[in-house]
């Protein structure tokens, strides 16, 4: 029976502003619909009842990049694309984050062409990428959780 | 050949002097490039071609010497018949003349043979690239455009070409 139980028994709980803020950052990460091409399907497989990312917190898609937090950049972005989509990151609100999914946003994956940019990496700065083509659901949501635990090690001095 | 489909070669073959093939039941009419809207208004007007189900181009560098084929077909819905178009083109200063008056559906598509092979659609009324960005520099269905632009990464050369990747910021 210490003081912590005795606070909490009360109501009130003792934590660092640190972890009560990266717990809200990433409890309800809001991603953007960033459908490309056929990643776009897991990501919707991912979303389903079968996997069902609500799980994260990731229930609501915003079809606007005002009301997102995350970017998942689901398919190969084309050279006609590339300005549209970096004209989206810049109206999200910071803090924002970025996954390149699957090869094609990864890397370019297969189509190493004048039409095609060679990873997504070239447009915008991507927290992390997953590899597949098309990566599994539970490729992404791994990805998914890789990037929680990216913000949630994340201090003070990163949110300036 | 298709016997309704032989007067129409006939006809071209007496006004324009013009050869066909014949290539797994289908027939192929070669013409010079001045002769391309006349015959298009002939087919339309005498036989009954009313659709240009496609109008696209071929690069035969370096094989072939003229280097571009622009294909046209018509398609005949009355009497159920096609018939292809096809005429070579000089690779240099390649043109050939807009059909777009005969059949306004053509536009679009002599957008895209200047927009993927730089052929110049002379009388067109708004030739603009289609696909790709209006700032993009080349004609990208050549065979002799560069296939790709960055070279593949493998263990050996990865932070060599990491050099010159583009990281953006914030």
């Amino acid at each position: 029976m210490g003081i912590e139980q005795r606070t909490a028994d009360m109501g009130i709980i003792t934590t660092s502003l640190e972890q009560a803020v990266n717990w809200a950052r990433t409890n309800a990460m809001w991603p953007m619909l960033f459908g490309l091409a056929c990643c776009a399907i897991e990501m919707m497989a991912a979303q389903a009842s079968n996997y069902d990312m609500s799980r994260f917190g990731m229930e609501l898609m915003r079809a606007s990049p005002r009301q997102s937090d995350l970017m998942i950049v689901a398919g190969r972005v084309s050279r006609k694309m590339a300005p549209v989509l970096r004209r989206l990151y810049d109206q999200m609100p910071a803090p924002k984050w970025v996954i390149a999914m699957g090869d094609c946003a990864s890397t370019g994956g297969v189509f190493n062409n004048y039409a095609v940019i060679q990873g997504v990496d070239e447009v915008v700065p991507v927290d992390v990428y997953v590899a597949g083509c098309p990566p599994r659901p539970e490729a992404l949501i791994h990805g998914i959780l890789t990037l929680h635990e990216k913000v949630r090690g994340e201090g003070l001095k990163k949110w300036s | 050949m298709d016997e309704n489909l032989q007067p129409v070669v006939a006809a071209l073959a007496d006004r324009f002097g013009a050869s066909h093939a014949e290539f797994r039941g289908q027939t192929t009419v070669f013409l010079r490039p001045d002769q391309i809207v006349q015959a298009c208004q002939l087919l339309r007007d005498e036989f009954g071609f009313n659709m240009l189900s496609e109008l696209t181009a071929v690069d035969y560098w370096p094989q072939q010497e003229p280097r571009f084929h622009v294909f046209y077909q018509l398609n005949s819905l009355s009497q159920h018949q096609r018939l292809g178009l096809r005429v070579p083109i000089p690779g240099i200063k390649p043109s050939v003349e807009s059909i777009e008056k005969v059949f306004p559906n053509a536009n679009w598509h002599e957008r895209e043979i200047w927009d993927m092979f730089g052929i110049r659609v002379e009388g067109h009324s708004d030739l603009r690239r289609i696909l790709m960005p209006f700032d993009w520099e080349g004609h990208p269905l050549r065979k002799d455009f560069p296939l790709g632009y960055e070279e593949v990464q493998f263990t050996f050369n990865v932070h060599e070409i990491d050099q010159d990747k583009f990281y953006p910021k914030e």
